[in-house]
């Protein structure tokens, strides 16, 4: 693993007496992109600000490059910020924004121009020097506003949703390309979002944040597949979250049936939730199935047909390219592997969970 | 004929709006003295009126007050302005709401408790007054006109220019004030305008032998109407006309760049 670049200690953070951030501890390694993920409310835009010094934490530490850099106000600090409403210059032209702040940093005007013709090649925008910034796009924007950050050399990128105001088409481009600058500059990415797609695309670790707490650090595929807690495992993707009893090791009952599992450790007897997939929810005749339903809703969602079945009192969320009417009586399979056990929340989450799903 | 209908009747507005105006005018290029006959286009008033040393003395008094006024009550203003966009929404609210009294208030009662106010405080009458009365009722002229655009300002501007390494006062002359400036302009052009036609609050706060234009067309009148006193109506209320006519422009032009 890479050194560590930044580390956020203890940082806590009420505005007008509400808890926003509570003792949140978070490393983030050097040529990592990390993502920030939560519902809005959650506390990542808070210590994204944090990181970039526009608010400053009431407790805790931030250490940047083994320094502490908690009160060095922004203007100080080795780090730039992409904003969400991009916040060009308005009355300047695009290499003007550009040069922004190398001519704060007394740049010699040939380094500037290299910087700016690099920049813009690197966001795909050469031969925009000249055009003020409202005769751009959305898309065209931020990608200035990005070059805007990077010539300044950071060694830290700090992005707060800065594809929120694309379209789709454009948000889904955009990915790609920050990937691919992200690899070409080998600098590190902090990136906001409440976008679970966007998260799971570009990131290398997903910081999954709820009500100021962190829920779950870790690559997207273990986010995604091995969620800790129902509220990560509804807000990664859809979600079939179903309270259970583990009777004992690789055995749990879901709904009144015995499914065989993979997780050991639980204890006996020991409620908990599951989480299964809905593509991982296999419909087959009644007969072959571990429990039996009645499929109630069918919609053609393009890739998959999606349906809702009815087993044993529970609503079964199933994506599957097969189709079966409404009405159809069907079996249910799922493979060990992919009943995924959770502990049950601790109080503060259940209620974070409460509110938020 | 609906439409016939129609521009009569803009027209019968306009006319009685501005022919009392009109007739001011026509009558500061009438070589009569009487008001009663027309003895033919002359500029004789206006030349009268130029070499009247008193009326030359109250119009340099008025420029200087206007610009020094105007001056001081937009930089007053736009700092206000600045503090009050930092502040929690009601006690913003409650600002606004007392920067827009005075606005309303008559100008009568402001030039008597300002008078009120320098005699109890013990302030000589003279320009120091009048400039002071003229920077009071200005403030919130400027207030008006930079606010709104104060508020569409992208508060993530100023912290990009943090962000670049600008130091604060850096980032707000090289990002926030051009974007405040048509704002600024046309509160310094509305504030300059209302100190160049001002009389109430002016008489209230000048001392003796210190006049303004218009307090000086007041003593003027008051002695028996001159032909000059219409030449230099006529030139206030174009000049008030040309300041009235650019602050509706400014913000325009800039929009549109």
């Amino acid at each position: 693993m890479a050194k560590e670049l930044i580390q956020l200690i203890d940082i806590s953070k009420s505005f007008d007496g509400q808890m926003v951030l509570d003792e949140l501890n978070l490393s983030i390694h050097e040529n990592e992109f990390v993502t920030l993920l939560g519902p809005s409310g959650c506390g990542k835009t808070t210590t994204l600000r944090i990181l970039g010094g526009f608010a400053s934490p009431d407790t805790g530490r931030v250490v940047f490059d083994g320094q502490d850099i908690t009160r060095i106000p922004p203007n100080k600090r080795q780090l730039n910020t992409v904003f969400q409403k991009y916040a060009l210059f308005t009355h300047m032209t695009i290499a003007e924004n550009i040069a922004f702040g190398l001519k704060i940093k007394k740049k010699s005007q040939s380094y500037i121009d290299d910087k700016i013709r690099y920049a813009l090649k690197l966001v795909n925008l050469e031969g925009y020097e000249n055009r003020m910034p409202d005769s751009l796009s959305g898309g065209q924007q931020q990608r200035i506003a990005i070059a805007r950050a990077i010539v300044n050399e950071p060694k830290v990128l700090l992005l707060d949703e800065p594809l929120g105001a694309l379209d789709l088409k454009l948000r889904q481009e955009m990915q790609y390309e920050l990937i691919r600058m992200k690899n070409e500059l080998g600098i590190t990415f902090v990136y906001v979002t409440h976008d679970q797609e966007e998260a799971l695309t570009m990131s290398d670790t997903i910081v999954v944040m709820n009500q100021g707490y962190i829920q779950q650090i870790g690559s997207p595929e273990s986010i995604y597949n091995e969620p800790e807690n129902a509220f990560v495992a509804d807000f990664i993707g859809d979600s079939n979250i179903i309270p259970a009893t583990m009777i004992e090791d690789k055995l749990v009952e879901i709904l009144g049936t015995r499914f065989a599992c993979v997780d050991t450790g639980f204890g006996r007897n020991k409620p908990v939730d599951v989480v299964i997939r809905p593509e991982d929810v296999i419909l087959v005749e009644p007969a072959d199935g571990i429990i039996q339903g009645v499929v109630t809703h069918l919609i053609f969602k393009g890739v998959h047909y999606e349906m809702e079945v009815t087993a044993n009192g529970f609503e079964w969320l199933v994506h599957s390219t097969t189709l079966f009417p409404v009405g159809k009586e069907v079996g249910i399979h799922v493979d060990p592997f992919n009943i995924q056990i959770m502990n049950k929340p601790e109080s503060e989450d259940e209620e974070a969970v409460a509110i938020d799903i | 004929m609906k439409s016939a209908a129609k521009r009569i009747y803009i027209a019968l507005i306009v006319l009685f709006l501005y022919a009392p105006i009109g007739t001011l005018m026509v009558l500061s290029f009438n070589a009569s003295k009487t008001r009663a006959k027309w003895g033919g286009f002359s500029f004789k008033w206006y030349i009268a009126l130029f070499q009247n040393e008193e009326i030359l003395r109250a119009l340099a008094n008025t420029l200087l007050i206007a610009l020094l006024s105007s001056l001081i009550a937009t930089v007053i203003g736009t700092i206000a302005c600045i503090a009050m966009t930092g502040m929690k929404r009601q006690a913003k609210s409650i600002l606004m709401g007392i920067t827009n009294i005075p606005m309303l208030n008559a100008d009568i009662v402001t030039g008597i408790s300002l008078m009120l106010l320098y005699i109890s405080l013990g302030i000589r009458f003279g320009m120091g007054t009048i400039l002071l009365s003229h920077i009071t009722f200005n403030i919130p002229y400027v207030i008006l006109s930079v606010m709104p655009r104060m508020k569409q300002l992208n508060p993530s501007t100023y912290e990009a220019a943090l962000d670049l390494g600008s130091s604060p006062i850096n980032a707000f002359f090289k990002v926030v004030f051009p974007d405040l400036l048509p704002g600024i302009l046309s509160g310094f052009l509305m504030a300059f305008t209302m100190s160049l036609d001002d009389f109430i609050i002016t008489h209230f706060t000048k001392g003796v032998g210190v006049d303004t234009l218009s307090t000086k067309i007041y003593t003027e009148i008051k002695k028996g109407i001159k032909p000059e006193m219409y030449a230099l109506s006529s030139l206030i209320f174009v000049t008030v006309l040309t300041l009235l006519v650019l602050i509706n422009l400014s913000p325009d032009k800039k929009e549109k760049k």
